[in-house]
């Protein structure tokens, strides 16, 4: 479904991807783990089209869409869920799932509305209230909300569980085996390697920009150098 | 009170496209200008006062989008110091290309409904005062309902609360901050048709407006578009003061003293608090 070959990209003149090649297949859920500064964050802006690419290819769904601006992206059926959720904090709970789904042209956004406030009932609580008043956990619920309300094909998700109490980790852990239950395609950067790697098929460690190891989820649990470096054993 | 209603509007467009796209427009006072001489022109020109009324709008508008399109858009990167430089730029340009196809005289139009004026409490009012507030009030409600009730207006709002999350919702952002030129510019021109049977306008009448739409919106706290209003309400109140108490020649000081009284003393503005919220 994803195709990343040897993406390089830069912020000014430092380069901080230097030739990262991924794939996501249809069905998947592929992880990518690295420490802080790795380029994890960047990779996703790239293939999201807020990221400028300076050389590489992004495929998805057999097209190079490296061309194609953020929003189009959206529409074809990539939706992120950024880092620190990035919700708009201005508007209330139900606008910014309305506008998640502000690329649909089907008429199954108030059905697929509804089907979120019953998948995060705190977010129907709350649904005119505005999102900067929710609790982190529910922000992050309505970051995933209203990446999804878009339908998307692939779902990339930014370290969903960064900052949230353990509980609410597990809760997005679970919120993602749902989706991943569902057939939805993911790719999930995370910090948090043992849980990432556990409900993955497949995953990726990044260091400094480049792509170090890969291997299925279980492969990679069980690697010296991923555990020494990442899982803190 | 009339004077004051525009620039509310003014510092309304301006608040719009600051909101939008992080520009400060300092070439807004020109859509309140080509909103009167256009109008004037068209209506020279035997067009209905409605029609070329409209007219006006409708080419401030474009000249709006143009403004974005060519001079900002591919700006985008520039640091914000570059971007008014541009803005002031354009407004030199379309200073210039109005006095050349239009010209470089006063002029103004008839009041809409005649120049009688009526008592209404002892007070006297000219009916075209009337109209302005009537005017400026119908915007602000029409501005008002399409924030609130519309997907177009709530996508304004998610692009200027974060520009970044509204690309990655799928909000064509580009569009959006089109919208933001186009409305902000046919605000200004709606400003200039209603206040140029009161005020005069000529090519030049738009660089002293910007700048008090700008000291308005300084002082209603940057980026709030309550606060523009109640500041270009209070800036028209206090020149009619000083024009009143002291002369009418150091009115348009009022403008520059209160910018700097604002950011010396109260860089949030009166509504500091809301205008920290963006952020
Ligand atoms: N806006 C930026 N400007 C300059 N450098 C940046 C910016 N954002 C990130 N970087 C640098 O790019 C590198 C990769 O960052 P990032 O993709 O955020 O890493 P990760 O998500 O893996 O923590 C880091 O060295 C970081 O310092
Ligand atoms: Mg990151």
């Amino acid at each position: 479904m994803l195709a990343v070959s040897n993406l390089t990209s830069r912020y000014g003149r430092i380069e901080v991807l230097h030739g990262i090649s991924l794939e996501v297949r249809t069905g998947e859920v592929v992880t990518l783990v690295g420490s802080n500064g790795a380029g994890k964050s960047t990779l996703l802006r790239a293939i999201s089209g807020v990221q400028p690419v300076s050389s590489g290819s992004i495929m998805f769904d057999e097209q190079a869409i490296g061309k194609w601006r953020p929003h189009v992206r959206v529409a074809k059926g990539i939706a992120q869920v950024p880092e620190g959720r990035q919700i708009f904090t201005p508007l209330t709970v139900d606008e910014n799932l309305r506008l998640g789904g502000i690329t649909r042209r089907d008429d199954g956004v108030s059905a697929d509305l509804a089907e979120m406030y019953a998948m995060f009932p705190a977010l129907g609580e709350f649904r005119n209230k505005t999102a900067g008043t929710l609790s982190g956990g529910q922000q992050q619920m309505l970051a995933i909300g209203r990446a999804l309300m878009a339908r998307p094909k692939l779902l990339l998700l930014d370290e969903p569980s960064m900052g949230l109490a353990p509980v609410l980790v597990e809760q997005i852990f679970t919120t993602i085996g749902m989706l991943k239950a569902r057939g939805l395609t993911i790719l999930l950067v995370e910090q948090n390697a043992n849980a990432a790697l556990a409900i993955a098929d497949r995953g990726y460690v990044i260091e400094t920009g480049r792509i170090v190891t890969t291997g299925t989820g279980k492969e990679l649990l069980s690697d010296e150098r991923v555990r020494n470096a990442y899982l803190g054993l | 009170m009339t004077v004051g209603a525009i620039y509310a509007l003014v510092a309304l467009g301006f608040t719009l496209i600051y909101n939008s796209s992080d520009v400060a427009n300092f070439a807004q006072g020109e859509f309140v200008m080509l909103g009167g001489m256009v109008t004037f022109f068209g209506y020279a020109a035997g067009l209905p006062l409605f029609v070329a009324a409209v007219l006006a709008i409708v080419v401030a508008a474009v000249v709006g989008l143009l403004l974005y399109r060519l001079a900002i858009e591919p700006a985008r990167r520039a640091s914000p110091v570059t971007l008014i430089i541009i803005t002031i730029g354009a407004s030199i340009f379309i200073r210039g290309v109005t006095a050349i196809v239009l010209d470089k005289n006063f002029h103004s139009l008839p009041s809409f409904f005649g120049n009688e004026p009526f008592v209404i409490g002892g007070a006297t009012l000219l009916p075209q005062s009337l109209v302005v507030m009537f005017g400026v009030s119908l915007v602000l409600i029409a501005l008002w309902l399409f924030m609130s009730r519309t997907l177009r207006g709530k996508s304004l709002l998610a692009t200027a609360a974060n520009r970044t999350a509204a690309q990655l919702t799928g909000i064509n952002t580009r569009a959006v901050t089109s919208t933001a030129f186009v409305i902000s510019a046919a605000i200004g021109a709606i400003g200039g048709v209603l206040a140029t049977p009161i005020t005069l306008t000529y090519y030049d009448a738009g660089t002293l407006l910007a700048l008090k739409g700008f000291a308005a919106a300084v002082l209603g706290g940057m980026g709030n578009p309550l606060g523009a209003v109640v500041g270009g309400l209070v800036l028209g109140l206090l020149e009619q003061f000083s024009a009143g108490y002291l002369s009418s020649q150091y009115k348009d000081a009022v403008a520059f003293i209160v910018i700097l009284l604002v950011l010396f003393t109260m860089p949030q503005g009166l509504f500091g608090a809301k205008s920290v919220e963006r952020v």
